[in-house]
């Protein structure tokens, strides 16, 4: 009988083994983004940027050029780079404490400038790598090692929806929100980031999928109540769907 | 090529131009903002790139991602841009980037001043940001000196894969000389083989300061150890003036320096034997200067626009062996010839 190759392991991603903890969905939002890398046939000409968070080591597992930034900085540190290399592709991969703390300004002028670089924007409600702490998308109510009696609307805010703020920005040429608690929204989060990278390879403008990810480690549930939690939780506050899309926009 | 009356701060960004700079990112600050905006509009003719960031913090993070991308970059910014600057440094530093920063500096600490000062010296020479690092600090101190130093300052930052600092003060920006633009002496540079281009042909490069374990830490910090003994080696610069028979010998660097001067060639005529080490590199720092006149020498004057930060290093240099002493203004006051030589016909008096 012959052999038919159904799955290989894509290769934008290197032979290291992924360190992040059992049932974390970053693993899975590497995956997707290294097989849109493949089919795109974009690897020799992509440079990433890696943030602070459980991803910094991303500059590890991706089998393209890689630059490290400082927290919240990648945006920024993405700019640099297209600016000088406008024909390469440039991503960024960054959590919701990067992402929509820390580096809150970054992102929104990024998008202002309608900078030409796509965001892969991991949204687990928590900072993952520091021991779980409030992060801004952190939901009412949510305990965490910063907010042990639930977050707190009137002390500490609501939680940041990015996808939508960002989707009210001009130079947002592409903005949708996924989740990777299943294997169809798995299959829904590819094809978002896949037209986000071509949309940067048409030269339309600067583009973002938020994706819904799972930190069961510091939610201190097990990944398959993660999963859960996050269906339940975090997907009717953070709806699933797109906000911005140049094809739509011109129709 | 004939001279040209320039202000300091476009000459500076003129220099950058010829020196092959194609990118600069920036924030406006006072006293600096000429830089920018000549940039903005010359930058364009040599198919290069302005860009305005949203902060200091991003314009150095900009800076990170061009010079990890290969390319010539420039950031410019006066005292309270460059303490936001200095997380983007240590990261640069740490991931041994090349570029050039320019700081125009005003009096602080806090919002401070507009005026000239200083008060950045411990900033930019004893780290600022985190971490185990130096940077080459620069300190002209005429606008012909800026245009050099800056196109030097390129040559330094690629040579040894470091970020390089053009310390100068309100006076070398807004100041106007006559100049002329000659480029450096050809250094052999070294290929930017390590720069994210895109991997086509190559195993990916990684720009990058991380180092989880302790041991790979401590080896990168003693590797770039060796690098700072190596510019030290090669790179320190500094000017000996009227040193030969002095007695007295003033220490100072930039716009201070040529008040030094003035007062140097009054109290001359008084026949009182005054010289002048003036620091060029401050980082590193010309101790060399201070052993080839430390057997004639019997005092030392450090004349700063500050309360004192420079003297620690003059302090360091003398290691006890004669008396050091100081005088500064601060707060974007700038002390005139006639006080600096009063100073020392103070000292004078007291002079064995
Ligand atoms: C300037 C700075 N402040 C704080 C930190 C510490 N820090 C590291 S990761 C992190 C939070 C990351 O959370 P997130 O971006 O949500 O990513 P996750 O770990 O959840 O994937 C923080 C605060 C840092 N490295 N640098
Ligand atoms: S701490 Fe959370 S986000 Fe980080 S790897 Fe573990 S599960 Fe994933």
């Amino acid at each position: 009988m012959d052999w038919v190759r159904v799955w290989e392991k894509p290769k934008s991603l290197t032979d290291k083994m992924l360190h992040y903890c059992p049932g974390c969905t970053h693993g899975i939002i590497h995956k997707i983004v290294a097989e849109v890398m493949d089919e795109l046939e974009i690897r020799e000409k992509t440079i990433g940027v890696a943030p602070v968070g459980c991803a910094v080591l991303a500059y590890n597992y991706f089998n393209c050029d890689m630059q490290q930034a400082a927290h919240g900085r990648a945006p920024a540190v993405a700019t640099g780079i297209k600016r000088v290399h406008p024909d390469k592709v440039v991503f960024t991969y960054q959590g919701d404490g990067d992402l929509a703390s820390i580096g809150a300004a970054e992102i929104v002028h990024a998008a202002a400038r309608g900078e030409k670089i796509t965001t892969i924007f991991v949204n687990n409600s928590i900072y993952g790598m520091t021991g779980g702490q409030m992060s801004p998308t952190s939901l009412v109510g949510q305990v965490t090692t910063t907010s042990p009696f639930g977050r707190d609307e009137n002390h500490a805010g609501s939680p940041i929806k990015i996808s939508e703020m960002l989707a009210t920005i001009q130079g947002a040429a592409f903005v949708e929100r996924v989740s990777v608690h299943n294997v169809p929204h798995i299959m829904k989060a590819k094809k978002a980031i896949k037209k986000a990278f071509k949309l940067q390879l048409e030269g339309k403008g600067f583009g973002i999928v938020e994706v819904l990810s799972t930190c069961p480690t510091n939610w201190g549930i097990t990944p398959v109540e993660g999963l859960k939690w996050l269906e339940e939780n975090m997907i009717p506050y953070f709806p699933l769907g797109n906000l911005r899309d140049p094809e739509k926009e011109a129709k | 090529m004939a001279k040209k009356l320039m202000k300091g701060n476009e000459a500076l960004g003129e220099a950058a131009i010829q020196a092959g700079c194609r990118y600069f990112f920036g924030y406006p600050i006072t006293p600096q903002n000429e830089i920018p905006s000549y940039l903005s509009r010359k930058l364009p003719e040599v198919g290069g790139v302005y860009l305005q960031a949203e902060s200091e913090v991003a314009a150095i993070n900009m800076v990170y991602g061009a010079a990890g991308a290969g390319a010539r970059v420039l950031t410019s910014s006066s005292s309270p841009g460059i303490s936001l600057k200095t997380e983007g440094i240590s990261y640069i530093a740490g991931a041994q980037l090349p570029c050039v920063i320019v700081n125009i500096v005003r009096g602080g600490p806090g919002l401070g001043g507009i005026q000239p000062a200083q008060s950045d010296y411990f900033q930019a020479t004893k780290g600022g940001g985190h971490g185990d690092y130096r940077l080459v600090v620069l300190t002209p101190s005429t606008v012909q000196e800026l245009v050099d130093l800056t196109m030097e300052a390129f040559e330094i930052a690629d040579q040894y894969r470091t970020p390089v600092m053009i310390l100068g003060d309100g006076i070398m920006g807004q100041m106007m000389e006559p100049v002329e633009f000659n480029p450096p002496k050809k250094r052999e540079l070294p290929e930017k083989t390590w720069a994210t281009t895109g991997c086509e042909g190559r195993e990916p490069n990684v720009t990058n300061s991380l180092h989880m374990a302790a041991e790979d830490l401590e080896n990168h910090n003693l590797n770039l150890l060796a690098k700072y003994k190596e510019i030290a080696q090669n790179e320190t610069k500094y000017e000996s003036y009227e040193t030969g028979d002095a007695d007295i010998v003033l220490v100072a660097y930039g716009t201070t320096a040529r008040i030094c001067k003035t007062a140097i060639a009054e109290l001359r005529k008084e026949g009182l034997k005054v010289g002048l080490i003036r620091p060029i590199t401050v980082w590193p720092y010309p101790d060399k200067a201070f052993e080839e006149v430390m057997d004639t020498a019997k005092e030392f004057v450090c004349i700063e626009m500050s309360t004192g930060q420079m003297v620690e290093d003059v302090r360091l240099a003398v290691n006890g062996r004669k008396p050091v002493h100081f005088y500064g203004r601060t707060g974007g006051v700038i002390p005139s010839p006639q006080e600096v030589a009063d100073k020392i016909r103070e000292i004078a008096g007291g002079v064995k």
